[in-house]
């Protein structure tokens, strides 16, 4: 606790009478009294002048200035985590009922953050999914809406299990896109691009109609995975979930798949329909 | 010792008047009880006066479980109530305060507003290492001011748990006391049950989550009905193209806050009594984490006496806009027997605290509904008005108002500067500038433009023109039928002491991203700061403040008072916390005349935790540079 002037109330020029009507202030016009000059660490009523207190001498914390020894209280470097499943639904069609899972999150700060994927989907009438992937990826932040992304995507299904490098953009387009743009480079050299949009239009403050589109294009043919060059196959749906609470809303909605060119031509060979239109019933939930 | 003696002489003043003889202990939590309606609730919120002297206060911190907002829950009471403790004092006398941490965790008290030893003012980790938990922190100085003031913790949120009091200071000298038969505070508060930290991950992952007035299908089929397709979709990709809405009024809204005043909220109704032709001073104090309020008594004008502690010339008003930390002092003389509804709308009207002036207790007036919630603007976003290749049939009817004529008030009309703006070339007109009621509504002169930093991903938007809106009614105020207060009017009794030319100009940019709810000032975080903001000590300096962001901040300096330049001459008003509007640039000068390393930071308590904060040192040495090296 520093030392006080003991008898403050004796009239004394105070340092900058301005707001303070107190004692012979007001006859200090001048609030840069000439007293101050050099390295003044006299003591004035009600003020610490004294240099060493105010930019101490030992080490300091840069952005505050005071002792380093000290514990910094704005928190504002703080970790987060976020995890989002985005879509956990059960699909009917014609052809099969399916189950699809997609979900990600991040743990980090502002700038840099560790990010999470996974999504896979398989029938429900039992089997290995038909396909399971996970993503690990480091996320900087390099504009107000934009993150680049890089890291690597394992495919456990379908077989044979592969390995990418992944290198992406996700973010917040113009017109409230969210948008995830990724590139995909397996571990046997084959390129392959993948473009994920979604939107929201709100008919209540809770009821919310999401249309979604994924696009998948390959710049190899890669027949063992199904996948010719070109564009693969879209998958398209319309979601309107309620929000029972902002973390928790269940959904019903339609997803529409469509496969093209070389890739839909594979399918057909091995049975599989080129297209598939779904009634789904499902969940997003974040926390 | 006498001091002790007279504490006691007003406090059973303050017992007895209030017909509370039941003791200390009852008296103390009643405060905080709000739901109970056995003693009068404006027995903690009146002002006693006295005899003036030295005060020794003892402010006990505390985990309690309280009756608060009309539910039970975990606060953090300042001798067993929340609000805390009336800190009262007298300007030529000594305050000795002392706060205990019964707390688990490291704790504070800052003084708002109070002009002291820097190492007492209570900024943990800037001023002082903090308060560990059982320890005591005495505060020692000599009182130099007069005034409204608070004080609440400077430590993480706790503050948004209920750290927080008033505290008034009576003025030494007869020219600065301010005649009222009674006198009262009204403390503005905002409570939620979420635990804080929880509140600031949720605004973190979702920032928008609190914001249950989004813009809906609903929405654009009534304005489309309103002003065609066709503008309605230019009006909504025009907000698109940005990535913003208009309906961001508020971070935190009543979806999860209770809106308080004195601790109670509305259904409690806080009651001032008085008795019909008396003066009655209310001292408003904005001790919120996360609310801007709107404040006004339907019925009864109300003369503006004082703001941020200090006196200013007499203004009658009907309302006023009280951001975060701010304080205004109104005289009020109700002459009827009747009461009158003391109402404290949420700025983004998701809320509202309530009380009641009344001549006997009990009683209430009509409590007037909520008003339709406000909305942005483009000189919010601050964008030039008007694209001049547009023709004007359309920019009428974009707005939702559009029968107000344009450039009433020294707009500038700059069509060219729209290729400016960040992303698409959508033109829009501004809402506020032709607004119902253009009179009322115009947007300040365009004062100046902004440079090429756009300050980094922790920033959305800059304001491209800057204006000075001082004279402009707080958002949502724009288009009210009766009076409202604005910065411009405030006029300093005193003329300004340091007349001198600034010699150093400061100038700090508003910054933030509220998609990923970042802020910061020039787009740099605190912790990412190089080093404090140097005030050459003794020296007369301008700080400019731009706001980029399209919301209003209120930013409060530590330790010195700031001139509001305001056009009010040598009568400048001093403020210790500014509002500063979206899209403005204000200009303030500061006396460098307080030693030390201050704490200047935005009040929304999460922007300031998010590090929309910085140090301001004032260091009596002109060899820092030595230190440095």
């Amino acid at each position: 606790m520093p030392k006080l002037a003991s008898d403050w109330m004796i009239p004394v020029l105070l340092l900058g009478s301005v707001s303070l009507p107190l004692t012979a202030a007001a006859d200090n016009d001048t609030p840069s009294g000439s007293e101050t000059d050099g390295s003044s660490s006299e003591e004035l009523p009600g003020k610490i002048t004294d240099p060493d207190v105010i930019a101490p001498p030992g080490a300091r914390t840069s952005f505050s200035g005071a002792p380093a020894e000290w514990t910094n209280f704005v928190k504002d470097s703080k970790p987060f985590a976020f995890s989002l499943i985005d879509r956990l639904e059960y699909g009917e069609s014609d052809e099969e009922d399916t189950y699809v899972w997609d979900a990600q999150g991040w743990i980090g700060g502002d700038i840099h953050k560790f990010w999470w994927k996974t999504e896979g989907e398989g029938s429900v009438d039992g089997g290995s999914p038909e396909s399971t992937e996970l993503q690990a990826l480091y996320n900087h932040t390099v504009s107000p809406f934009w993150g680049v992304q890089a890291g690597v995507r394992y495919d456990i299904h379908p077989d044979p299990e592969t390995g990418y490098a992944v290198l992406g953009a996700q973010g917040l387009a113009p017109y409230w896109f969210e948008s995830d743009l990724s590139v995909y480079l397996s571990e046997d050299g084959d390129l392959s691009f993948r473009g994920e949009f979604e939107y929201e239009l709100l008919f209540t403050q809770r009821l919310i109609l999401q249309p979604r589109l994924e696009i998948n294009a390959s710049a190899d043919e890669v027949p063992e995975l199904g996948l010719g060059s070109g564009l693969n196959n879209t998958e398209a749906g319309l979601r309107l979930r309620y929000e029972i609470r902002r973390e928790f809303s269940p959904y019903i909605g339609v997803r529409w798949e469509q496969r093209y060119g070389d890739t839909k031509d594979i399918a057909e060979r091995e049975g599989e329909p080129s297209s598939a239109t779904s009634v789904v019933i499902g969940l997003r939930a974040w926390y | 010792m006498i001091q002790d003696e007279i504490d006691r002489r007003r406090l059973l003043q303050a017992l007895g008047g209030a017909g509370m003889l039941a003791g200390l202990e009852a008296l103390l939590p009643a405060y905080a009880r709000t739901r109970d309606s056995a003693h009068p609730a404006d027995a903690a919120a009146q002002v006693p006066g006295g005899t003036p002297g030295d005060v020794t206060m003892d402010i006990h911190v505390r985990r309690q479980t309280i009756d608060i907002a009309g539910g039970r829950a975990s606060a953090i009471t300042l001798n067993h109530s929340l609000p805390g403790p009336l800190v009262e004092l007298w300007e030529g006398y000594n305050a000795r305060l002392r706060v205990h941490n019964h707390l688990d965790e490291s704790t504070s008290i800052h003084w708002h507003g109070i002009l002291l030893p820097f190492t007492m003012d209570g900024v943990p980790g800037i001023a002082f290492p903090g308060i560990d938990p059982g320890d005591t922190f005495e505060v020692n100085f000599p009182i130099r001011q007069y005034g409204s003031y608070w004080y609440h913790s400077h430590t993480g949120v706790q503050e948004q748990l209920g750290q927080y009091g008033p505290l008034v200071i009576h003025p030494k000298s007869h020219e600065d006391h301010i005649p009222a038969d009674r006198e009262y505070v009204v403390v503005l508060s905002d409570w939620t049950f979420e635990d804080p930290h929880r509140v600031m991950a949720k605004l973190k992952k979702m920032s928008d989550y609190y914001n249950f007035n989004a813009r809906t299908i609903e929405d654009f089929a009534e304005d489309a009905s309103e002003t065609g397709w066709g503008a309605t979709l230019r009006d909504r990709l025009a907000w698109g193209s940005m990535r913003m809405t208009p309906r961001d009024i508020a971070d935190v809204t009543g979806h999860t806050y209770t809106y308080l005043m004195n601790g109670m909220h509305p259904g409690t109704n806080w009651t001032g009594l008085f008795k019909p032709g008396e003066r009655v001073r209310l001292r408003v104090i904005n001790a919120s984490a996360m609310s801007y309020f709107n404040v006004r008594i339907p019925g009864l004008p109300m003369t503006v006496v004082a703001t941020d502690g200090q006196n200013v010339e007499p203004v009658e008003t009907d309302e006023f806009q009280i951001g975060v930390a701010e304080r205004f002092d109104v005289i009020v003389q109700p002459k009827a027997d009747s009461a009158y509804t003391l109402m404290a709308e949420s700025m983004d009207r998701s809320g509202y605290a309530r009380g009641t002036l009344a001549p006997h207790p009990g009683m209430s007036a009509a409590v007037p509904p909520l008003r339709e919630r406000p909305e942005r603007t483009m000189v919010d976003m601050g964008m030039a008005m008007i694209d001049m290749d547009m023709d004007s049939a359309e920019m009428g009817a974009m707005g939702h108002a559009n029968e107000g004529g344009m450039g009433k008030s020294g707009m500038q009309h700059d069509g060219h500067d729209m290729g400016a703006m960040q992303h698409g070339d959508h033109a829009m007109p501004d809402k506020a500038s032709q607004g119902d009621h253009a009179m009322m509504g115009s947007a300040g002169p365009i004062v100046a433009r902004h440079g090429p930093d756009r300050h980094g991903p922790g920033n959305i938007s800059v304001a491209e023109v800057q204006r000075d809106r001082l004279a402009e009614r707080g958002t949502g105020l724009q288009d009210v039928p009766h009076r409202v207060l604005t910065y411009s009017q405030l006029r300093n009794t005193k003329p300004m002491a340091d007349r001198r030319e600034p010699s150093h100009t400061v100038e700090l940019h508003l910054t933030g991203n509220m998609e990923r709810y970042m802020w910061s000032f020039d787009g740099v975080k605190y912790t990412d700061a190089d080093s404090p903001i140097d005030f050459p000590y003794g020296e007369r300096v301008r700080l400019i403040l731009v706001n980029d962001t399209m919301m209003e901040h209120p930013i409060h300096l530590h330790g010195m008072f700031m001139e509001l330049e305001n056009d009010q001459g040598e009568h400048l008003p001093f403020k210790d916390t500014i509002s500063v509007l979206a899209g403005s640039r204000v200009s303030l000068l500061v006396t460098a005349n307080e030693p030390g390393r201050w704490a200047f930071h935005c009040h929304f308590l999460y922007h300031m935790d998010m590090g929309m904060f910085r140090v301001v040192r004032v260091l009596p040495t002109d060899n820092e540079g030595e230190r440095d090296a």
